[in-house]
C-alpha cells in the first residue's frame, strides 16, 4: 500500500494511518479507494484487531476527492459510468461501517468533502481542538454533492434542519460547533486525540450503526405525511431559488435529502449516486471546478509568470495618490505585511487615504477578528506624506492618481526621479493605453499596468497590463506582488479597456439597447440577474454614472472614427443625460434612490423608452451572456489576453459573469463553438455587428476548435 | 338528460381555530348532520340516490379514508347509496356538484349529492401536503410560490393597490352583515349540534361587521416573509416584468380559515317526480382547467370562459357571478379581465367575511346563487372557484 499504512498495536487496536505518497494532502482517488478497500478487507479478516483509529499522517485530515479528476467528468463519463464511480466511493465507506470492527476517526486536522465523509462512515468521530481544522460538505460550491454517503449519513446523525442547512451552504464548521450539531463526538487536543480514541474503542462499543439495526426508523422516513417536515422542504425548496434557476447542484442535495430519508440505507446511497451521476456529468460542475479552483489555483501559483526570473521580495513600495483606489492598495499591501509610502499633494490628502485603512481594520477590530496589536502593526506601515524623496528604496511604485495622460507623466517623471533603477513602476489605470503612459518613462520595459478593482480589499482579481515594452521580468515582479497580495492575478496585453472593461461594457451597452427596443426596464434587470449576473445593467450604469462609459466611447470614436461601432447603449445613455439623469452620484439614473426604502426604477423611463410587449424573455438572457462572450473571443483572438484560463478568470472575478458558465470562454465551449457561431450569426442579424463572429471564429467553429 | 338542483343545506362557518364554535364537531358529523337535515325536511326515500361525493382539500386523518361513504352510513342512508371522495383542492365542493351533474347528464346516475366539508381546525392546513409544495425537485422545478405570494402577484402585476385590495375587503364584509340581517341565508342554513344535541353554531362566526378600510389599514402585510425567504425571486422568474413584489394581502383581505360544510342535491327530472320534489334550477354546463401555477390564482377567468363557451353563452348572459373570495386581488383582477361590475359578483359577500372552508365553498356558494337568485328574482347565475396549482372550475346554473 502507497497511500496508507495500518499498524496493529499491543491492546488490538489497529490504526489506519493515510498518507497519500503523491500529493501534500490526502485525497479519494481511484488509488485510494483500492487500497482502502484492501485494507478494510485486511482489517476484517484479521480477529486480532479489536478496533480500527483512522487518521491522517499529513497535517490535514483529508481534503476530499480530487477535483483534477472531478473536471473531467462532463466529458469523459455516462450516467451510468458516474453513476458507478460514485457508487464505488460509497461502497467503500459501507465496507467500512459493515466490517465487524469498530472504526474511530482520529480528525487530525481540516476534513472536507470526501474526507469528512470518510469520518462520518466510522463509528465515532473525535476531532482535534484546533480553529483551523473544520470539518464540513462543501460540494454545493463546485457544483456537487457529497455523493459516498454523505446526504445520508448526515440527516441519520444530526437530522433534517442541520443537514440542509450545512449541504445547501457548504459551510464548514469548527470543533465546538461540529460538537454542539452532533457531526463529531468529541473535541480533544492533539497530544490527546490517539489516547481518547483508544478509551472510547475500550468500552467496546457495537461495530453495528444505528441503520443496520432492524426496526431503525428515522423520523423523516414518513415523508410528507410530517407536516412540519414537509413545511420545511417547501420553505427550503423555495430558498434555493434565491440562488437562481442555473445550479443544478441545491436542489439535487434537497432531493437526495428528501428522497433517501424515506428509503432504507444501501437504497438512499444508490438514489444519492444517480443524483451525483446527474451533477457530476453536467456541464455547470465542470465549468465551476476548472474556472474557480483549477485555473484560479493555477494562476495564484503563478502560472502566468515568465520562468527563471528571482522572486522579488517586497519590503517597502510606493502608492501615489491617495484616493479611493490608492487607499485601497495601500490598505492591502501594509496587510500582507509591506511598507507603504502613501503619497499624495499634500499630507491631509495623504492621511485621508490612510483613514480608510483605519475605518476597515477598526471595523474588524470591532468584530473581534482582529486584535487591537495587529491593527496597529499595519497602520504603522502605511506612511502618509507628500514628500516623493520617501520612495527612496521603493521595491514597487503603483501608481493610482487621477485618470489624466500628463497628470500621470508628471508623477512618472518625478517619482523616477527618486526610485532606484531596479524598480518596476505600475499604473493602476483603468482606462488608459499602457503603452502610452509608458511613454513618459524613463524605463519602458520596466512599466506595467496592475488594474486592481474596487473596492480593492474585498475584490480578488488583479488584471496585470503588459505594455508594448514590458519586460518579462517586470511581468514577473507584478506577479510575485499579487502573489504576496495572496490575490488573483490575469496577465493581459494592452487594449482599449485592456480585457476586463472592454467585455464588461457590452453587458451595460446590451442593457441601453434593450430600453431602447422598448423592454421594459425591469424585464431587463430580471433577464441579467436571471443568468447569473449579481446585478442587472441599469443599476450597474447608474453606480458608474453614465459619464465614464460616454467618455470612452467618446476618446475611441476621436482615435478610431469610422471603424469605430459606437455601442448599443449610448443613445439610451445620452437621452438620460439630457433628462439631468447620469446616475446615482448626481441623484438619479434610472434608478430614483429615496432617503427611505430601496431604489425603484424611475416612474418617467417609459415615457423617455415606450415599452412594447414585443421581447422574448429567453433572448435577452441568450444576448447578455453572448454579447459578453463573443466579446471576450475577439479579445482572445486579438491576444488581449493570451489564454483562455485568463479571459475565464477575468470575467468571474472580475466583473461577475456567473460562475456556472465557468466564464465567457467555457460558456462558448459549454454552448459548441459551432452552434455559439450559428446563434451570434441570427443575433447580428437582427441587433447589429456587434453580435457578427470573426473570420477566426468562424474557422474555429468549422474545425471544431474549443477554447480549451 | 338534463341535471336539476332540488335542494341544498349548509352549516354555519365555525373559526377554524380552537376557540371557533365547531371545532369540537368531527369532520364527519358536520356532513353527517347536513344529509339528514336535507333528508328529512324533503321526507327523501334515500334509496332513490345513486351516489353522495364530497370533496375534501386535505383528505387525510378523520377526513380521509372516503368520508362520504362514513357520512352516507352514519346518517343513516340506505346502504346502496355509494359514496366517494373528490380533491381538486378549493374547488374540491364544486367538483363534486359538477361531478354528480355530469353522471346524471350521461344517463349512468339518477339523482346524488353533491358537496364538500373542511375542519379547518381539527385537519389544519398543511396536513395533506404532497409533490407539488415539497418534493424538492418537482417544486423547485415547477416554480411552485405560495398562494398568498400568487395573490401578491397578481396584485402587483394588475396594479392593485394596498387602499384597493382593503376596500374590497370590507366591501365582502359589508355585503356579508346586510345578508345575514335580511336573512337572505336562512333557506339553507342547519345549525350544528352537539353530542347531546344543544346547538352549537347558527351563524357565520368569522364575520366582522363594521370594518373599515381604515381598520384594514393597521393589519400588517402576511406574505412579505415567505416573498424575502426565497419565493419572490420565484415570482421574478416567472414574471421578469415584476420590479419588487408589492405585499398587499394579509388576514383581513383574504378568505378566512373556518370549519364548514355544504350539500347540494341533483337529479334527473325523473328523480324529482319519484321523490315528489321540484326542481329549483338546471345545471347548463360546467368546466375545469388548468392554468399558470405560479401565479396559480387566474384561473378563473379563464374557466369562466370556457364553462359559457359549453353553453354557448356570453359574460353579459349571466345575472349573478359567485368567484370564491381567495384573496381579494383574485375577485379584483376577475372582474377586470371579464369586466363584470361588482354589483354582479358577490352579492351576498364572500369568503373574506364569511370564511372559506376550503373544500366545502364550492357547494356553499353554488347554494348561495342559487337562493340569490330566487329572491332577487334572477334567472342565471356561475360559480366558480381558484384552486392550488393553478386550477379552476366553474358552473353555470339557471332557474326553472
Amino acid at each position: 500500500m502507497r497511500h496508507m499504512k495500518i499498524e496493529i498495536a499491543a491492546d488490538g487496536f489497529a490504526t489506519l494511518t493515510l498518507d497519500n505518497a503523491d500529493e501534500s494532502m490526502n485525497l479519494v482517488s481511484d488509488a485510494f479507494i483500492a487500497e482502502m478497500m484492501d485494507a478494510i478487507a485486511q482489517i476484517a479478516a484479521n480477529e486480532s484487531i479489536k478496533g480500527v483509529i483512522l487518521t491522517s499522517g499529513k497535517p490535514a485530515f483529508m481534503a476530499g476527492a480530487d477535483l483534477k479528476l472531478l473536471v473531467q467528468g462532463y466529458e469523459t463519463m455516462t450516467l451510468k459510468s458516474a453513476f458507478a464511480f460514485s457508487q464505488k466511493a460509497s461502497a467503500m465507506h459501507r465496507a467500512m461501517e459493515t466490517s465487524g470492527k469498530t472504526w474511530v476517526a482520529v480528525i487530525n486536522g481540516l476534513a472536507l468533502g470526501g474526507g469528512f465523509e470518510l469520518a462520518l462512515a466510522c463509528h465515532y468521530r473525535i476531532l482535534v481542538d484546533d480553529p483551523k481544522s473544520v470539518v464540513g460538505l462543501p460540494e454545493v460550491n463546485v457544483g456537487l454533492l457529497p455523493g459516498s454517503g454523505g446526504t445520508q449519513r448526515l440527516i441519520r446523525i444530526a437530522g433534517m434542519k442541520t443537514v440542509t442547512e450545512l449541504l445547501l451552504s457548504g459551510r464548514a464548521v469548527n470543533g465546538p460547533e461540529a460538537l454542539a450539531l452532533g457531526i463529531v463526538d468529541a473535541v480533544v487536543p492533539a497530544a490527546e486525540m490517539d489516547a481518547a480514541a483508544r478509551a472510547w474503542l475500550a468500552t467496546g462499543p457495537n461495530p453495528v450503526k444505528p441503520w443496520d439495526v432492524k426496526g431503525y426508523a428515522l423520523p423523516e422516513q414518513r415523508g410528507l405525511i410530517i407536516p412540519e417536515y414537509s413545511a420545511g422542504m417547501m420553505i427550503t425548496s423555495g430558498s434555493v431559488a434565491k440562488s437562481g434557476y442555473n445550479l443544478p447542484a441545491p436542489i439535487a442535495i434537497l432531493s437526495c435529502i428528501y428522497e433517501g430519508a424515506i428509503l432504507p440505507f444501501d437504497k438512499a446511497l444508490t438514489v444519492e449516486s444517480k443524483y451525483f451521476a446527474k451533477l457530476l456529468t453536467s456541464p455547470v460542475s465542470r465549468n465551476i471546478i476548472r474556472t474557480t479552483f483549477l485555473s484560479k489555483g493555477a494562476a495564484e501559483r503563478g502560472a502566468g509568470r515568465p520562468a527563471g526570473v528571482p522572486k522579488t521580495e517586497f519590503k517597502k513600495i510606493g502608492v501615489l495618490g491617495a484616493g479611493m483606489m490608492g487607499a485601497g492598495i495601500a490598505l492591502v499591501s501594509a496587510q500582507a505585511g509591506v511598507d507603504v509610502i502613501l503619497i499624495d499633494r499634500d499630507v491631509e490628502s495623504a492621511a485621508k487615504g490612510k483613514s480608510y485603512s483605519e475605518t476597515v481594520l477598526g471595523k474588524q477590530s470591532a468584530r473581534g477578528t482582529i486584535s487591537c496589536d495587529k491593527v496597529d502593526t499595519i497602520l504603522a506601515r502605511i506612511t502618509p506624506t507628500d514628500d516623493f524623496a520617501l520612495l527612496e528604496g521603493c521595491d514597487l511604485i503603483i501608481e493610482a492618481v487621477f485618470e489624466d495622460i500628463d497628470i500621470k507623466a508628471e508623477i512618472t517623471r518625478k517619482a523616477e526621479a527618486i526610485i532606484p533603477a531596479t524598480t518596476v513602476y505600475a499604473s493602476n489605470t483603468s482606462t488608459l493605453p499602457i503603452s502610452t503612459l509608458a511613454e513618459a518613462s524613463a524605463r519602458p520595459d520596466q512599466f506595467i499596468g496592475l488594474h486592481f478593482f474596487s473596492p480593492v480589499d474585498r475584490m480578488g482579481l488583479v488584471e496585470i497590463i503588459k505594455g508594448v515594452k514590458t519586460s518579462p521580468a517586470t511581468l514577473a515582479v507584478a506577479l510575485d506582488f499579487v502573489a504576496k497580495l495572496r490575490k488573483t492575478p490575469i496577465v493581459v496585453n494592452d487594449s482599449r479597456g485592456f480585457y476586463t472593461s472592454r467585455v464588461f461594457q457590452t453587458l451595460i451597452h446590451e442593457g441601453g439597447a434593450m430600453l431602447e427596443e422598448g423592454v421594459p426596464p425591469a424585464v431587463i434587470e430580471n433577464a441579467a440577474k436571471a443568468v447569473g449576473m449579481p446585478v442587472g445593467p441599469l443599476a450597474l450604469l447608474d453606480e458608474l454614472t453614465f459619464d465614464l462609459p460616454l467618455k470612452i466611447v467618446e476618446q475611441a470614436i476621436e482615435q478610431e472614427g469610422s471603424k469605430y461601432i459606437v455601442p448599443a447603449g449610448v443613445s439610451a445613455m445620452k437621452k438620460m443625460k439630457a433628462q439631468g439623469r447620469s446616475g446615482r452620484k448626481t441623484g438619479g439614473g434610472f434608478y430614483d434612490y429615496p432617503a427611505e426604502g430601496g431604489k425603484k426604477l424611475w416612474s418617467g423611463l417609459s415615457d423617455i423608452f415606450p415599452v412594447s410587449a414585443d421581447y422574448d424573455v429567453a433572448e435577452l438572457k441568450q444576448r447578455f451572456l453572448y454579447a459578453q462572450a463573443i466579446e471576450t473571443a475577439r479579445c482572445r483572438e486579438e491576444n488581449v489576453i493570451e489564454t483562455s484560463e485568463d479571459g475565464d478568470l477575468g470575467a468571474v472575478y472580475g466583473w461577475g459573469f456567473p460562475a456556472w458558465t465557468g466564464g465567457t470562454l467555457s460558456y462558448i465551449d459549454t454552448i459548441g463553438v459551432a452552434k455559439f457561431v450559428t446563434e451570434c450569426d441570427r443575433l447580428a442579424q437582427k441587433f447589429g455587428p456587434r453580435f457578427a463572429p470573426s473570420a477566426w471564429l468562424r474557422e474555429r467553429a468549422a474545425t471544431g476548435t474549443g477554447f480549451y | 338528460m338534463d341535471a336539476y338542483i332540488f335542494d341544498h343545506v349548509r352549516t354555519p362557518r365555525g373559526k377554524g381555530r380552537p376557540d371557533g364554535a365547531l371545532h369540537e364537531v368531527t369532520s364527519v358529523q358536520l356532513v353527517t348532520q347536513l344529509l339528514q337535515a336535507l333528508r328529512d325536511r324533503n321526507s327523501l326515500d334515500t334509496a332513490l340516490l345513486d351516489d353522495v361525493i364530497i370533496g375534501t382539500a386535505q383528505p387525510v386523518g378523520e377526513q380521509g379514508g372516503v368520508l362520504a361513504r362514513a357520512a352516507v352510513l352514519n346518517a343513516g342512508y340506505a346502504q346502496s347509496v355509494a359514496g366517494q371522495q373528490v380533491h381538486r383542492f378549493c374547488a374540491s365542493g364544486l367538483d363534486a356538484v359538477n361531478l354528480v351533474a355530469a353522471q346524471v347528464h350521461a344517463g349512468v346516475m339518477h339523482a346524488g349529492i353533491g358537496g364538500g366539508v373542511e375542519s379547518m381546525s381539527r385537519t389544519v392546513m398543511g396536513y395533506d401536503s404532497g409533490a407539488w409544495t415539497s418534493d424538492p425537485d418537482v417544486a423547485f422545478h415547477n416554480y411552485y410560490a405560495p398562494q398568498g405570494i400568487g395573490a401578491d402577484m397578481i396584485a402587483t402585476l394588475d396594479g392593485f393597490t394596498r387602499e384597493d385590495v382593503d376596500g374590497f375587503a370590507a366591501e365582502s364584509q359589508r355585503r356579508a352583515a346586510q345578508s345575514w340581517e335580511e336573512g337572505r341565508f336562512k333557506g339553507a342554513i342547519v345549525p350544528v349540534k352537539d353530542v347531546i344535541g344543544e346547538v352549537l353554531l347558527d351563524h357565520d362566526e368569522h364575520m366582522r361587521p363594521g370594518t373599515t378600510v381604515e381598520s384594514l389599514s393597521k393589519l400588517k402585510a402576511a406574505f412579505e416573509g415567505l416573498g424575502k425567504g426565497g419565493f419572490a425571486n420565484v415570482a421574478k422568474a416567472r414574471y421578469p416584468e415584476i420590479e419588487e413584489l408589492s405585499y398587499v394581502h394579509h388576514g383581513g383581505n383574504s378568505s378566512g380559515i373556518v370549519d364548514g360544510s355544504g350539500i347540494v342535491m341533483i337529479g334527473s327530472k325523473e328523480f324529482g317526480e319519484r321523490a315528489g320534489m321540484k326542481p329549483r334550477a338546471r345545471i347548463v354546463s360546467y368546466a375545469s382547467m388548468g392554468s399558470e401555477p405560479t401565479i396559480m390564482l387566474t384561473a378563473p377567468a379563464d374557466v369562466t370562459k370556457k364553462a359559457l363557451k359549453n353553453a354557448k353563452m356570453e359574460v353579459g348572459d349571466i345575472d349573478l357571478y359567485e368567484l370564491n373570495e381567495a384573496f381579494a386581488s383574485v375577485v379584483l383582477r376577475y372582474m377586470k379581465v371579464l369586466d363584470i361590475p361588482h354589483d354582479k359578483v358577490n352579492v351576498c359577500g364572500g369568503a373574506i367575511a364569511m370564511g372559506h372552508p376550503l373544500g366545502a365553498t364550492g357547494a356553499m356558494i353554488t347554494g348561495i346563487v342559487l337562493d340569490e337568485l330566487e329572491r332577487s328574482g334572477k334567472s342565471t347565475g356561475l360559480i366558480t372557484l381558484c384552486a392550488a396549482n393553478g386550477l379552476g372550475t366553474a358552473t353555470i346554473i339557471e332557474r326553472v
